[in-house]
Order: structure tokens, then sequence, then C-alpha cells
């Protein structure tokens, strides 16, 4: 990811215009449009308010908007989740933080046995357009309770959009668009992606579509599949297997977990027959479980090699930094399976 | 409180409607032409009627799954509820809920819900929509007694409780959670009580006693339209059938103790204020006669009209217009999801 300075400090209004900030920014900048664009647009959650975020995405917006629209809940998050559930249901569009996604688990009938199931059980007749923003990821030894990703349970879940975007203007485009949406819809972020910095658009109407993977490194030789913070990771790797072996890999971030493009995967597969999926959370079960099924299916003729998979190795998370270093998807794991599906060494 | 005949007889014509419609349930259930499950609310009537009858016609509802009587009392037609239990295209639900989830926006009713005290959280946000949205109205949400046990109930009332939401938690109280009673399960048993822990208006009555059910209940609504304070209302009643169509309800509780509650059945107990108001035998027969011929019609109904198309198997699920997002998830997709899913209308 750059690290470049801003670009522009114009306050230009053409439609093209950037301006370099953090993921964290770019999500707030989605949330103050959105408010200011839609009355109905609310904001709930743990210590969003007063506290301004336990991660700062809302910080300022309570200042701006006041207690009504930036609300401060309970520790309740099954009840605030369903609350948000039957606001949308009457026409609102309650935008729910979770501090991180463990937390949501306790919120799990709400999101999984009520939210998914408004549209088909009730025959369409009343819609849920409610957004639950929540981080997932490991990494500050925040031990076995507070480092998990389980956006794969939630995609797995017919009636549910989960999209996790993996860039600055992706958080912006991405959080927009869920906000629009007329479906319940969980956007994944991620506790390290936060400081990252990226080139945002500034035009408030700028969306990235639901559903859409992005090429985000045009290679040849195999293709890294990965969202949210696996795709910094890949994209890392990716820069040091050309500089390091020669090797030119293409990096398809996901983008949207449901709707997962699939056509946008195995087209790159097609083209370079071999492919490494990479998540933060556990393999097994999980969304490069679902990536592998998919792409043997898709791509079965073109497949020079297996399918392979880089996640969380399967253990709860340990609290010792080495422990859990060695624990997650980092770039020489990342690197070494990249090498073993090329049949390369390190 | 002062009900008029005619009110009372127009509320003794929904109670009616109700026992002839989960009489005719239970039939058809064991006829196999209803499945999954069918809690049946015999015996509730007064407290279903009586609760709903409070309500104005724009006040939202929200319930548990015993819920057809909600339903019809709250004016959804018998055809389109029991075309839903029969799974039929026409049903309220589009064939899509089943006995359990019944809905009509249009009159605000926001659905049966099946999970224990699921539909609570829900109500307390139906109840911020209409605070956000400066409505004087309030919202209606029926649970059982077994659902007093779950932590939804506590979140909930508490935040209705802190941010002043215009919800009456209605806690129909039939002594059961299933099979257990509420003394084996709840450290309270007078179960309103709990509302003191969140500093929340409650009363507990009667909820076989019509009149006292709706003064109970309009008095809370009225209260929660005002001035937004949310009330716990507890109606102690008793359902003469089991928890569902396959619970006989015997294992738990004796034919005695059914018999005895047989004995103040809600419906014989309008039907002796009716009587006494001047309402010949004749007439209250013809009422009860009317009720089931309007119940066999929906039978008949429901037995006619379509099963819902395969075509539409996804229907609903995601919002119109959503099947472009899901475009690219064709690919490699499971055997069958091409034509089951992606055809049967996704996102459409």
């Amino acid at each position: 990811m750059s690290t470049v300075e801003t670009v522009t400090n114009e306050p230009s209004l053409e439609p093209q215009a950037t301006e370099v900030m953090t993921y964290r920014e770019a999500l707030r900048l989605a949330l103050r449009e959105e408010l200011q664009r839609d009355e109905h647009v609310f904001i709930m959650g743990e210590e969003v308010g007063v506290f301004e975020g336990a991660y700062k995405v809302t910080a300022g917006l309570m200042a701006e908007f006041g207690a009504e629209r930036v609300r401060d809940t309970p520790i309740s998050e099954e009840g605030f989740v369903g609350a948000g559930v039957g606001a949308a249901m009457l026409g609102e569009r309650p935008v729910v933080e979770i501090m991180t996604i463990n937390f949501l688990l306790v919120a799990m009938d709400q999101v999984v046995n009520h939210a998914a199931k408004i549209g088909a059980m009730f025959g369409g007749q009343v819609r849920c357009p409610l957004v639950i923003r929540t981080p997932n990821g490991a990494g500050n030894q925040l031990t076995a309770q507070h480092s998990q990703s389980f956006e794969g349970w939630f995609a797995s879940t017919p009636g549910l959009k989960v999209v996790a975007p993996a860039t600055p203007a992706d958080a912006k485009g991405l959080l927009k668009s869920a906000i629009r949406d007329e479906d319940p819809v969980l956007v994944v972020e991620n506790l390290a992606i936060y400081k990252e910095r990226g080139e945002v658009p500034l035009d408030p109407e700028f969306l990235t579509p639901i559903g859409l993977a992005n090429v985000a490194r045009r290679g040849s030789d195999i293709t890294l599949v990965a969202h949210s913070y696996a795709t910094v990771r890949a994209l890392h790797v990716a820069e040091r297997l050309a500089r390091d072996h020669g090797v030119d890999a293409e990096v398809v971030d996901l983008r949207s977990l449901r709707p997962l493009d699939v056509d946008t995967v195995a087209e790159s597969v097609a083209k370079t027959s071999r492919a490494v999926c990479i998540e933060e959370g556990w393999p097994s079960y999980g969304v490069t479980a679902e990536l592998a099924a998919r792409i043997q299916k898709a791509c079965f003729d073109y497949l020079d090699a297996p399918v392979e998979r880089v996640g969380m190795a399967e253990v709860p998370l340990p609290y010792a930094k080495q422990l859990e270093l060695a624990a997650m998807p980092g770039e020489d794991r990342i690197e070494a399976a990249v090498l073993a599906t090329l049949g390369l060494r390190a | 409180m002062e009900i008029s005949k005619q009110t009372l007889s127009r509320l003794y014509e929904q109670m009616l409607l109700i026992r002839s419609f989960e009489t005719a349930s239970e039939r058809e259930y064991k006829a196999a032409l209803i499945g999954g499950y069918c809690h049946l609310s015999s015996g509730q009537e007064a407290a279903t009627v009586g609760s709903t009858y409070a309500l104005e016609a724009d006040d939202r509802l929200i319930t548990g799954y015993r819920c057809h009587g909600f339903a019809l009392a709250r004016g959804v037609p018998p055809e389109a509820v029991m075309a839903e239990l029969f799974g039929r295209a026409g049903g309220c639900a589009h064939g899509r809920g089943g006995s359990m989830h019944l809905l009509d926006v249009g009159r605000g009713y926001f659905g049966g819900w099946g999970i224990v005290a699921g539909q609570l959280p829900i109500a307390t946000g139906l109840a911020l929509a209409l605070v956000r949205q400066q409505r004087r109205q309030c919202v209606l949400c029926e649970l059982g007694d077994g659902a007093v046990n779950m932590g939804a109930w506590h979140e909930s009332l508490n935040l209705a409780s802190v941010w002043q939401l215009p919800v009456v938690f209605l806690v129909m109280n039939n002594e059961y959670g299933m099979g257990t009673s509420v003394e084996r399960a709840s450290a309270v048993t007078d179960l309103h009580q709990r509302a003191a822990a969140y500093g929340m208006r409650s009363e507990r009555i009667d909820g076989n006693d019509l009149p006292a059910v709706i003064e109970a209940t309009s008095d809370l609504t009225a209260a929660a339209r005002d001035d937004r304070t949310p009330s716990v209302l507890e109606l102690v009643t008793y359902r003469f059938r089991g928890h569902s169509v396959a619970d006989p309800g015997l294992s738990y509780r004796t034919t005695e103790e059914i018999a005895e509650h047989a004995k103040h059945d809600p419906l014989q107990r309008v039907r002796a204020t009716l009587v006494a108001a001047g309402v010949s035998e004749d007439e209250l027969n013809a009422l009860a006669a009317e009720a089931e011929q309007r119940v066999l019609a929906a039978v008949e109904w429901a037995r006619a009209d379509a099963a819902p198309e395969v075509s539409e198997l996804a229907k609903g699920m995601y919002a119109p217009g959503s099947a472009a997002q899901f475009a690219g998830m064709l690919a490699g997709a499971p055997f069958g999801e091409r034509e089951l899913v992606f055809a049967g209308g996704l996102g459409q």
C-alpha cells in the first residue's frame, strides 16, 4: 500500500478528485457523507459517540450530527443489532458498529436467524436495509477471544451480503454501497488495516459495487486470491516474488464475499493456471475452502497445480508474540505457499 | 372499562373465529395438509383479541410463533392465514413462512418469529424507528412466558427503558414454556415484576377477562404513544392444547388441570356477558356457526390455492436489482444452484 503524501489540497469538486487518507478516515468520510445525504441513516453501537469509537472510526460524528444520529448503546449486542433490524424494517438505515467481530457472536441470532431471513421468509414483502460494520483480525496479542475472523460464517448464510474492503477507496465505496443497499450487509473491516493509506475519491457519489472483485495487481504466473487485510499481505508478497524470484503474480481482491465474484477469479486462474487463496481466518470450512471448491470446478481444465490455501493456523490464538506471529498467515508463509505451488524452491 | 354490546359482540366473533381456526388447523395438520410446527392458541382468545383491539390502525404488532390468533385479530383474512399454513402461494407470507411466520405489513403486523425472544430486540427497533420518524404510534410485542428467561428480554427491556421507546411487551403467560411450568423456569413467577429491574411500568392481569385486557392494553399503549413510556403487560391465560399439534400436552399437566381451566373458557365468559346484556342464545349460536363457516371457506380456499412455483424458489431473498450483484457467483457454483436459485428469481 502506498504511503505517499497527500496529492491534492484543492477543494476540487471534480468527480476524479482524490485525497490520500487512511482506511479509517475513508470509512468516516463515507459515514459523514451518508449521514448528510439521508436523514434515515443513523449510527449506533458501543462507544461510537462520546468515546468517538473504540477504533476512532466515528470520531467527530456525534459532535457534527448529534447524539440521536450517533447513538451510544449499552453493551447489548443482541439487543441493539436487533434494534437495527427492527428500525430497518420500518425504513430507517441503521449502521450498527460492533466493536470487533468477536462480539458479533452474541448477536449471531439476530444476524443469521432474523436479519438474513426477512426477505425470503416473508415472501419479499418487507426488507431489512441494515448495515453492520465490524473489524476482524489478529496481531495485537489480543489472544484467543479477540483475534478472530468470522466473515466466512456470515458469508455462508443466504440472505446476507458480506463485503470486506482492502483499500481506503473501497472502504469508502463499499460502505456507501452497503448503506444504500436494500438488504442486510455485513461490512468486515480489520484492525491492522485501519492505518493503511491510499487515494480515496472525494466524489460523494463514488460507490464500489457490491459483488465485483478487483484485479489489484496484474500478473501472469500465479493468482493470489484474498480479501481485506490478506489482500494487503498478498500485494506485499507479490512484490517480493517479483523482486526475489522473478515471479509475476496476479492478485485478485475479492472485495465482496457474498455475492462472491468467482468470474473474476476464474478468469485470472484460467490465465495463470495456479491459485493460492489467502485469508485471515481459519481455512477449514472458510472463505478459501469455498474459493478452492469453486476454482477447481470453474477452472478444472486450466489448473497445473492443486489450489493452495493459506490462513490462520487452526488453533485458538495464543498470547505470546512468537506464537501469535507463527499462527498468522504472514508474508513468509504466503510466499512459501506460492513458491511450492509453482514448484519452485524458496 | 365499559365496552359496548356491539363491540363485545364483534370481539366475540373474532374469538370464535380464532377458536374455529385453531380447531381446523389441528384437523388439517393431522390430515397432513399442514406441515412443520403448528402452535395453537385455543384458550388464549381473550388475551389475543383484547390486546390487539387496543391498537390503533397505524400501531405496529410483532409476535412470537403462536401467532394465528394475532394475525386474525389484526384483520388478516383467514384465507391468507390458512393458505400460509397450507404452504400456498396465496398465503400471507407467500408460502414461505408457514404457521410461525405470518405477516401483514399493510396491517402493521411485522411478523410471527420462531426463535424465543428473538422478536423483542426487533420490537425495540420498530419503536426506535417510530421515534425517529416522529410518529405518535406504538409497538405491541407479544411473547410467551418462556421468553422472559432469554437474554434478549433483558437487553430489550433495558434498551426500551434507557431510550424511552414506545413499546408494550405483552407477556402471554399460559403457564408453560413448552412443557416447563413457570414455577420450574422462573425465579420470580409474577413475571411482570421483572420490569422493575428496568424502572419500567408493568401490570399483571387475568388475560381471560376480555374487558380487563382491553383496559390495561389501552392504558399502556396510550402511555407508549403519548409519553414514549415502555411497559410490560402480563396476561395470565392458559392454552387448552399442547405446545404444538404434535404435543398432546399431557406429560407435564393433568387432564384435571386442563378440565379446570376449561371451566373458565374465555369464550364462555364473553358469551355469558353477552347473554346478560340481552343477546339471545340463538344469535350467539348463529355467530358460532358463522365463524365455523368462515373457517371452512378459508380451508377450501387454501386447498384450492396453488403451491408456490419452484421457479420462484429464491423470490424475495434479496432485494430487486440484486441479481446483477450475484452474476459473478454462478461460476463454479454447486450442482443445481443455477436452476434452483439463479433461475429461481435471485434478486429479481
